[in-house]
Formats: C-alpha cells, structure tokens, sequence
C-alpha cells in the first residue's frame, strides 16, 4: 500500500509539472492516475487550487470521463469489448465467461483484490473480433477456452 | 548477408501474437545460426492473415500467415528465408489479391516501411507534400486542398478545403490545428492504424494545414483505448522535432508548427468537435452549440481547424502530386479514396482503401469473403454505432457519400460490421439505445433522457407488450432525437434504430 505521505508527493509533483499547460486538468488527471492507478479523492483540492477552479468542477470532470476512477483497482484490470464488432462474434458469450471465471460483474473488483473488470466500448482491434485487453495488452479473436489460460497464467504468478 | 525478416508491430497483429513470433524467429535463427535481421513493419492490414511474416527476396517480400508459435520452426526447415514453400506460403505479398485490389493513396507505406524510422518515411516519398507547402503560398495550399474534393473522412463529410478557408481568413493571434483522433466508432480502426503504422504522414498532413490557414500550434487528441499509437505518435514527434520537420524554424523556412498528443478518457461523446474542444479546455465533454463554428471561434475562443486522422493524412499525398490527381479518383461528389474497415462477422476482416464507387456487396464478398462463420450475412451496418443497418436488398448500393444518403444510411469513417442471420435486429437496436445512455453528454434533453426511455420501450416491446402503442412511440421518439438533439450522437441513434425496424420488423414481433 503507497503510504499517504507518497500519494500526496506524487500528486503535488504531477500537478507542478503540468499545471502551466494551456487546459491542463485532464493531462494532471491523467499523471495521477498513471502514477497511482487512481485518482484519490483528496488530491481534488490540490488540483481545484492550483488550477484556480472549484472542487466541484474538478470533481464534475473526473467523474465526467468513465476512464478515471477515483478508487484503487485491482492487481490485475480486465476490459471486455461490448461493442458491435465483438458483438458479431460473439462477445457476448465470452462476456458471461468472463464473469463466471472473475466471479464479478463490471465495475466491481474481485473480493481478494486481484481482478477489476471493466466494460470498453471499442478498442480498435474490430478486424480480430472479439477483442480484451488484460493490463493494456490487446488480445484478439478471444475465446472463452484462452481467456481462461490467460487468467490461470496471471493467477500463477500471483 | 543477413536475411531481413517483417514481422507487424501494429497492435491488431500483437494481439494475436505477432510480438512472441517475433522472439521466436530471433531464438530460432540464433540456435541454427542464420543471420537474420528483424524489421517491426505496420501491418498490411490483413488481418486474417495476422501475424503475417514477410521476407525480403530479389523478388520482393514474400508473405507467410497466419503464423503461429508452432509454425516458426517448420517455416526455417522449409526454407523461408528463401522463399520456400510452406502450408502457410502467400506468395509475394503484393500480388495476394486482396491487397493487388486496392488503391492506397493515404495508406501507401502501410505495412512497407517501420512506422518509426524517419529514414524509412523519407525514402518513401514522404514529407515530398510539406517541401511543396513551403514554397506555397496559403491561399495556394488550401486551393490544392479544395481542388481534391476531400471530404471530411470522420463520418460527416464536410469539404476540407472549405473549411480550411475560413480559417484562413479568419484572423487571429492565434490558431490551432486539432486532429480528431477519438476514433470511438466500433467497426473502425483506419485512424489507429495510420498512426500506429505511418504516424509521420499524420505530423507532415497537420503540418501542412498549419502553413494553410497560419496556425502555429497543433494537438492530437486520441483516445486513451490506444496505448500503441500514443507511443508510436510520440516517438514519431520527438524525430520530427530533433530533424526540424516540426518546431521553431521548420526545415530553415523561418515557419513555425509545435504538436502535441493529448489523451482523452474514454469518453464517446469527445469524438464530437465541440465536445473534444471543451475536453481538450480541462472541461466536461459537453457538447457546444453551433454557431459560432469552431472555424471561426473554436480552442480557446480561437479560429480552430479540427479534422480527422484520416483527412489530415490524406493532405501530403494531395500536396505531393497534386489536387487533380486525387480528384480523379473516386465518383460524383465523393472523390479520392476510401480507407474502409472491414470488421465483425466476415472471413477476411481489414482495411481496404479504394476509390469511391465500388458496391457494398463487392467489398463484402470479393474482399471481405462473405461471413467468417459460413451462414448468410443478415445485415451490415456502415458507418459506426450510429450508423444505418442496411439488409441484403441494399448491398448493390455503391460507396458514395451521396447513394448512402439516399437511402437513409451513412458512409461515415468507413467502418463496416457484418451480422449473420443469428443475430437479432432488435437486441442491436436496444444496445444501440443502451449506447446512446451509456455515452450521452447530458447537455441536451433529449438525448439524455430520450436514449433511457428508448431503452426501456425497446425492452418492453420485444417483451410483446402493447406493440400497437409502442411502436409509434418508438418511431415517434425517434423523431425527437433526431430533430432535438444537440450533436449526432442523440441526433443519429435514430438510424440503426428505426433501420433495424423498418427491415426487420419481425425480430420486434411486428409482421412485416
């Protein structure tokens, strides 16, 4: 666990690197979230101040975006494509899968912390339908039987 | 000598394991001790066929695909380094038909060249367009640009040149150029694929439109959903600064041009220009209304040029060799190319760049093969999620901006999904609605609310409930989305909606 002292550090050096850029609340948000995998929601008054806004605008626009999150995700962030693509071959099938292997739905992350699931709306990869990302590595033509192997092989070197 | 071996580093070909045959290749070579030299290529855009390796012969490059981790042996004992056959052997890859068919304009070096080797760009004609622009005058550029016929190739199909101009004559200390690149379109992956796969063309397009209209400063906005092309834009920027194609005093001309990359966040709606300006301000993703025209008071209050990946890429090509040359490509109104994305329920999924006019069913069926899983394709929908369904009555239509409109339906960033007959077209059209709640900006009332309740209707009427009532309720807010809302995202649920209704009524339980 990054201790509080850290967090706030890391918030106040990602804020003094990029607070000068011309709309810089979204770049900040992003160095945040690279930094800590979230955006905590006490660092939200050193933002507003430095960035001369409101609280509530910096809130308004972090919980505006469904990328930021203001909670620590799992070890590992699963994102399944719900698009039409995957759709056409059938995401739907994995998506129940998926579920049933993590044992949670979308949004939610796993009891012992290991997994987050997350829906995506699109990731490009539409050619190699369906497509899954596990810690932003794209996975294409994805089937229920891989997606298993796959999470095995995390689990083991857990 | 050594041997030169391609292997894609495009993201599509990563994740079906393009990076572990990589590896591999070098292991195995090292073991039997062949020279052998690897080159991170683009992809050729055949997905299939991914991960595809290529040789280099006197021939030409030779195509092997789709390798798997259990060919890469087998390949060395046949003797691929010297184009030996093989199960998996394609010939020369620039005579496999699917690609022999196309006319690449905007993606000529993709798949050819290393995506991030400014040496490799140059060799391949590139920056050719920018050398031209700087012994233009702006007015001169924008003309060239005008002269082409392009069309804005987001999905909306606005003339490039036209609003090029205003901004040019709009003065101002200040100007922006800002790329589109918030691809968010299911079905669509062109603008991932150039910058993943030729980024530079993409700095050289925004570069020329900077000495266009007099801006000074670019952004690039994209979308956090592609990691790859976030790395390959920003290696790309830093040798295009270091070699003075971009900065202070480009290429000695005294001109000044800065780019940089900014990350969106998962936010549909931002793929709107008003929306991604606010965005790219540190705002909510609200969408602005029109008037004023982003062209005339756009980033900051300033005249801002925002095109998509695509249009801003096809610029060097039209700079190098001419507006009329890519005018003659293409039918009516529609002219040049179109990079089409074929995607979902089809044997050979990919890009596919050709002049406007081919028919849906040649693309569908010459390129893309007919349906991957072998039973008759149901429906298409071009154009993205909010995109028409068009049924097989309509595949003869041609790609043209204006025989889509025609029929109600969009041509939009090229993208196109196929459904078989299993899928039913009104759990397509209730996603459709789910998509619209799920992205909806909540600016506007009837997008907000009007994409929940069609949710809800739809639901209700699959469920067989009152479908003498519903139906002209769903038709009926329908309408209202489309006539009341803000931008295209309340403003176009409507089309694969009302598209799946009207042809195929019997998946809502309505005879036809």
């Amino acid at each position: 666990m990054t201790q509080p002292s850290t967090i706030q550090t890391t918030v106040q050096d990602v804020i003094s690197a990029l607070k000068d850029k011309p709309g810089a609340l979204l770049p900040i948000l992003h160095g945040i979230q690279d930094a800590l995998g979230y955006i905590p929601s006490d660092s939200v008054p050193s933002i507003a101040q430095a960035l001369n806004l409101s609280r509530a605008e910096v809130h308004g626009v972090m919980s505006f975006y469904h990328y930021f999150r203001s909670t620590p995700p799992g070890q590992h962030i699963v994102q399944v494509c719900r698009a039409e693509s995957c759709q056409a071959m059938g995401s739907e099938t994995l998506e129940q899968h998926v579920k049933t292997r993590l044992g949670i739905d979308y949004h939610e992350t796993s009891a012992d912390g290991k997994f987050t699931l997350e829906p995506v709306y699109c990731l490009g990869n539409c050619a190699c339908s369906p497509a899954i990302t596990i810690n932003n590595d794209v996975y294409g033509r994805v089937t229920s039987a891989e997606f298993t192997n796959l999470i095995d092989g995390l689990e083991k070197s857990l | 000598m050594s041997f030169i071996v391609y292997v894609p580093s495009d993201s599509g070909a990563i994740s079906l394991g393009a990076n572990n045959i990589a590896d591999q290749l070098v292991t195995e070579a090292i073991q039997r001790n062949i020279d052998v030299t690897i080159i991170r290529n683009g992809s050729r855009g055949m997905y299939w066929l991914e991960p595809m390796v290529e040789v280099a012969t006197p021939t030409g490059r030779v195509a092997y695909g789709p390798v798997k981790s259990s060919d890469v042996s087998s390949l060395f004992e046949a003797d691929f380094l010297n184009a030996g056959d093989h199960s998996l052997a394609l010939g020369v890859t620039e005579e496999i038909p699917y690609l022999k068919n196309q006319q690449r304009l905007t993606f000529a070096r993709v798949g050819i060249t290393n995506p991030i080797s400014l040496d490799d760009y140059l060799a391949h004609e590139g920056y050719q367009g920018l050398k031209n622009a700087l012994t233009m005058n702006p007015a001169d550029i924008v003309a060239a640009v005008t002269d082409s016929g392009l069309r804005g190739r987001g999905g909306a199909a606005f003339p490039t040149g036209i609003k090029w101009n205003t901004v040019l004559n709009t003065p101002a200390e200040q100007k922006y150029i800002i790329c589109n690149a918030d691809e968010g379109d299911s079905g669509t992956f062109s603008d991932r694929m150039i910058m993943e796969n030729d980024p530079f063309v993409l700095i050289e397009g925004m570069t020329i439109a900077g000495l266009a209209v007099g801006a000074t400063q670019g952004y690039i906005y994209l979308r956090v959903e592609y990691p790859h092309a976030h790395r390959a834009l920003n290696t790309a920027l830093q040798l295009a600064n270091q070699h003075n194609y971009l900065g202070d005093n480009i290429l000695g001309s005294g001109q000044q041009f800065q780019l940089e990359v900014r990350l969106g966040a998962g936010a549909y709606v931002c793929g709107e220009e008003t929306s991604l300006m606010e965005s790219l301000e540190g705002k909510r993703g609200l969408v602005r209304f029109k008037p004023p025209l982003p062209a005339i008071s756009g980033l900051f209050g300033k005249p801002t040029v925002v095109n998509n990946v695509i249009s801003l890429a096809s610029v060097p090509i039209i700079l190098d060799k001419g507006g009329e040359f890519y005018r003659d490509y293409g039918m009516g109104r529609s002219r040049g190319t179109l990079p089409l994305q074929l995607a979902g329920n089809l044997k050979h999924t990919g890009l596919v760049e050709v002049a406007f006019g081919l028919s849906l069913r040649e693309l569908l069926y010459d390129f893309g093969g007919g349906s991957a899983t072998g039973k008759p394709i149901k429906a298409v929908q071009v154009g993205g999620p909010l995109g028409a369904f068009l049924p097989e009555e309509q595949f003869d239509t041609p790609l043209d901006y204006e025989a889509f409109a025609a029929l109600w339906a969009v041509l939009g960033h090229g993208g196109v999904v196929a459904f078989d007959e299993t899928t039913n077209m009104a759990t397509m059209a209730k996603y459709s609605m789910e998509f619209c709640a799920i992205e909806s900006c909540g600016k506007c009332t009837p997008c907000r609310i009007g994409s929940t309740r069609g949710h809800e209707l739809i639901d209700s009427i699959m469920q067989g409930q009152d479908l003498d009532k519903n139906i002209p309720l769903l038709r009926s807010l329908c309408d209202t989305l489309l006539n009341g809302s803000l931008c295209a995202l309340g403003g176009m649920t409507p089309y694969p909606v009302l598209s799946a209704l009207n042809h195929f009524p019997e998946d809502f339980g309505v005879k036809p």
